[in-house]
């Protein structure tokens, strides 16, 4: 019973001490008139109920209340996220697998796939839009190539953990496998893989949050409204009048981040059998 | 090695040699070996001795330098490939994600067995082992002598003509040990398995074999094979036995009188061997 409640007592707890320090910071600061390292007031910290009130109130007129509109751009970055992470996981897995198959490939793509990702997202999303979004169907148009640059960040860690996971299958295994005249697609699915899974989860838990982020700074060069990214980019030009604005859209944005991760989290738990000791 | 000729010998070795071209040792010279089917023979031996990559050797776990090996009448390789053994390694070697019924069924998958005829065998098997209730449990929740017993059931599972054992209870504790080493027995009688078995223990070696043949390393060689002519079926009591005591003498004996060859910390292995 007790056991049941730690987990989220713990979580209700962290959330209350994250909250106290917040207002002990802002009401020390403010009472000191300490500027270091940066001066507090009601703009740059505004306070937690100020933030908490602003979902309820509407950010324009004539329009419903700020967490309706934050939930529907939710919605919509959550799908660029989940397009971006579910086809980066795939292409990361497959590139891993033809990768431990062969040196060569190896040898050739991986200083490649590596260099990838030293390329800053925010200067080949434009590139991204320009190219992929005329390609796109109809249905896909505009988000799909949001969903594109979520998928670039996603399938680097994948890629790079899941060809760790497949090479640390046990050398006694293999050879096990080998007295079994075991074909390379058995030994694939029935060792490599198995014994790849907490070296792949351990990935897509990193993966599940970098594709949000992806999703919502891909929004920005897109110039697309629907998303988290564009409510972030407009809550900042009025962040000296409103600043409580942007604080809920990026708790919006930070619990979706946290959603995707403990999604994962849950898949692994259903499908990873080890034993409780085994640490990956 | 009586009558060769009459029964086709399980595993022939001719000339075998093995050296490995990295800091040029000669980890198996000139090895003559011949095993009738339903033999069990212990290799032993001081480390070094090339006793394990004998057993790879036959397995084709490790290329031959020179020489001829044939198992059941085919080359290592093509008595690999048609499954004609089976091994058990020092460790388990089991799959943590498989329960150990899977992990006995797992040589079967690869033969292309259907369901219910894996859930069969893999019954009998558990039932061969002493595990029967166990079969849903993972190996992290077993021992390790129960492990080992899981590996032994899937190394027999496909039912292969030879049983390749490398050092196979050398990780456990001496009761365990002693325990497996009868349960091995019975197990063997009841299958009829020809077993090649890497031990460093001479009373092992001695309890189990039906031939113990004494390795010597630098070069890995035969230094000589004992025939253990002890009564069947063995017991607890049978290590008390004089013949028994005679035997691990003349196998002690045979590992001495390459004396010369041993490091010190050789001599301290056969010292407390004794």
């Amino acid at each position: 019973m007790f056991d049941r409640l730690r987990v989220p007592a713990t979580v209700v707890a962290a959330l209350l001490a994250l909250v106290g320090l917040w207002e002990l910071y802002h009401w020390v600061w403010t009472t000191t008139g300490w500027t270091w390292p940066f001066v507090v007031n009601d703009t740059s910290m505004p306070h937690v109920w100020t933030i908490i009130k602003a979902f309820g109130q509407p950010a324009q007129v004539n329009q419903p209340s700020l967490i309706v509109v934050l939930l529907h751009k939710t919605a919509f970055t959550a799908k660029e996220a989940a397009a971006g992470f579910g086809v980066g996981a795939v292409i990361g897995f497959v590139l891993a697998v033809l990768l431990v198959h062969s040196r060569l490939l190896q040898r050739g793509f991986l200083p490649y796939i590596v260099a990838s990702q030293t390329v800053p997202i925010l200067a080949i999303a434009p590139m991204v839009v320009v190219w992929v979004n005329p390609k796109l169907p109809g249905p896909l148009q505009g988000w799909g190539a949001v969903a594109v640059i979520a998928t670039y960040l996603t399938f680097f860690p994948v890629a790079i953990n899941t060809l760790r996971g497949l090479q640390a299958a046990d050398p006694r295994a293999l050879e096990l496998m080998r007295t079994y005249a075991a074909s390379r697609r058995a030994v694939l699915w029935k060792l490599r893989v198995p014994s790849s899974l907490p070296y792949l989860f351990s990935a897509l838990r990193l993966s599940a949050t970098v594709s949000v982020v992806g999703a919502i700074i891909g929004e920005l060069p897109t110039g697309l409204q629907n998303g988290l990214g564009g409510a972030i980019f407009n809550f900042n030009q009025y962040y000296s009048i409103e600043p409580q604005e942007l604080w809920a859209t990026n708790v919006i944005a930070a619990l979706l981040g946290i959603a995707f991760f403990v999604l994962v989290v849950l898949a692994e738990k259903a499908v990873v059998q080890r034993s409780p000791e085994y640490v990956a | 090695m009586s009558s060769a000729a009459a029964i086709p010998a399980v595993v022939r070795l001719e000339h075998v040699t093995k050296t490995f071209p990295r800091g040029n040792v000669t980890a198996l010279q000139d090895i003559d070996l011949e095993l009738a089917p339903g033999e069990f023979v212990s290799l032993i031996g001081p480390s070094g001795c090339g006793k394990s990559t004998l057993l790879r050797v036959i397995g084709d776990l490790v290329e031959p330098s020179g020489g001829v090996i044939s198992v059941n009448g085919k080359s290592a390789r093509q008595a690999r490939e048609d499954g004609d053994y089976g091994i058990v390694f020092q460790e388990a070697v089991l799959f943590d994600w498989r329960t150990v019924a899977r992990n006995i069924a797992l040589p079967l998958e690869m033969l292309g067995w259907d369901r219910d005829r894996r859930r069969a065998r893999v019954r009998e098997m558990l039932e061969l082992v002493e595990l029967s209730g166990f079969g849903d449990h993972h190996p992290w929740q077993l021992s390790g002598g129960m492990q080992q017993r899981v590996a032994i059931a899937r190394a027999l599972a496909f039912e292969p003509a030879l049983l390749l054992m490398d050092e196979p209870f050398g990780a456990l504790d001496e009761m365990t040990r002693e325990r497996l080493n009868l349960e091995l027995l019975s197990i063997w009688e009841k299958t009829g398995n020809t077993v090649v078995f890497v031990t460093h223990s001479i009373s092992e070696a001695v309890f189990l074999s039906t031939r113990v043949v004494v390795m010597s390393p630098r070069p890995g060689r035969v230094a000589g094979i004992v025939e253990i002519d002890l009564p069947t079926p063995r017991t607890a009591e049978t290590r008390d036995s004089p013949m028994f005591f005679a035997l691990v003498t003349r196998v002690r004996e045979l590992l001495r009188s390459r004396g010369e060859h041993l490091l010190p910390e050789e001599e301290e292995l056969l010292e407390a061997d004794r």
